[in-house]
């Protein structure tokens, strides 16, 4: 009996052993994409600057065939006026090589703060865009797009 | 890259005082981000636009600054509030400075 219950007990820890050696790992490489975009933002605006989620739309196709290009719309909700507007607007990537992709400097004359490129994409991963208002403060969204065929080191 | 590249814009010829209206340019280019091998491994050296500008009679609108992880070939959708009639100048600089550009007429009645 006494020995049975060994084994089984062996048996499940060696189940639950793979599972929880992964997760660390998933869990690391989480971190280091959080962390790729926390330094892209403290290199683009400055140190210790205060990102609030929100106002900020990204929409990527969920499932990109072709990492190579990638379309992405970045919406802001502003008013774009003379006292209220985004001044800068920025497109990051948790995984590829470098982070920062694109910077546009927008102001009261758009009208719209809507703003449609395409990118490459290394890896299925999120993408970020940061705001810059007026006023200084940073908002940010992001979208999430799986990718089959990686742009091979962009 | 070659000389001339093809540069599409698409701007509407006129619009109403006040109206928000969508502007798209595009311009040939590899945008080669540096970071692929050729075929015998040897490393094909960066090649991209970094900036983009569109100005009406002077003033800049909208600026852009890319990276290599824009896509060969960038195309760029954006907005302008037509307040005044006047040429559009929309204007591409690469790495080593060299720059290309097209104008568009824009008539606001």
């Amino acid at each position: 009996m006494k020995m049975k219950l060994r084994r089984r007990q062996f048996l499940q820890g060696a189940l639950t052993l793979p599972i929880a050696l992964g997760a660390p790992h998933v869990a690391a490489e989480s971190e280091a994409r959080r962390r790729q975009v926390a330094t892209a933002i403290a290199q683009v605006f400055g140190p210790n600057r205060t990102v609030q989620a929100g106002k900020v739309q990204v929409i990527v196709p969920a499932i990109s065939e072709n990492g190579y290009s990638v379309p992405v719309a970045v919406e802001v909700d502003s008013p774009m006026t003379r006292e209220n507007h985004v001044r800068r607007l920025v497109v990051m990537s948790e995984a590829n090589p470098l982070a920062v992709i694109a910077q546009f400097d927008l102001g009261p004359l758009v009208g719209l703060a809507r703003v449609n490129t395409r990118v490459r994409l290394a890896d299925s991963q999120r993408i970020y865009a940061v705001a810059e208002m007026n006023d200084g403060t940073l908002w940010t969204g992001y979208d999430h797009s799986i990718v089959t065929l990686a742009a091979c080191v962009i | 890259m070659n000389d001339q590249p093809t540069i599409r814009l698409s701007v509407p010829e006129r619009a109403a005082p006040g109206e928000v209206v969508e502007i798209k340019v595009m311009i040939q280019h590899a945008m080669e981000s540096g970071y692929r091998r050729g075929a015998f491994g040897e490393r094909i050296p960066r090649d991209i636009i970094k900036h983009f500008r569109c100005s009406l009679q002077g003033e800049t609108i909208f600026k852009a600054e890319f990276h290599p992880g824009v896509a060969a070939n960038p195309l760029l959708s954006f907005h302008m509030r037509a307040e005044q009639s006047g040429t559009l100048d929309f204007e591409w600089v690469d790495q080593s400075g060299q720059r290309w550009s097209k104008q568009a007429r824009l008539v606001v009645e």
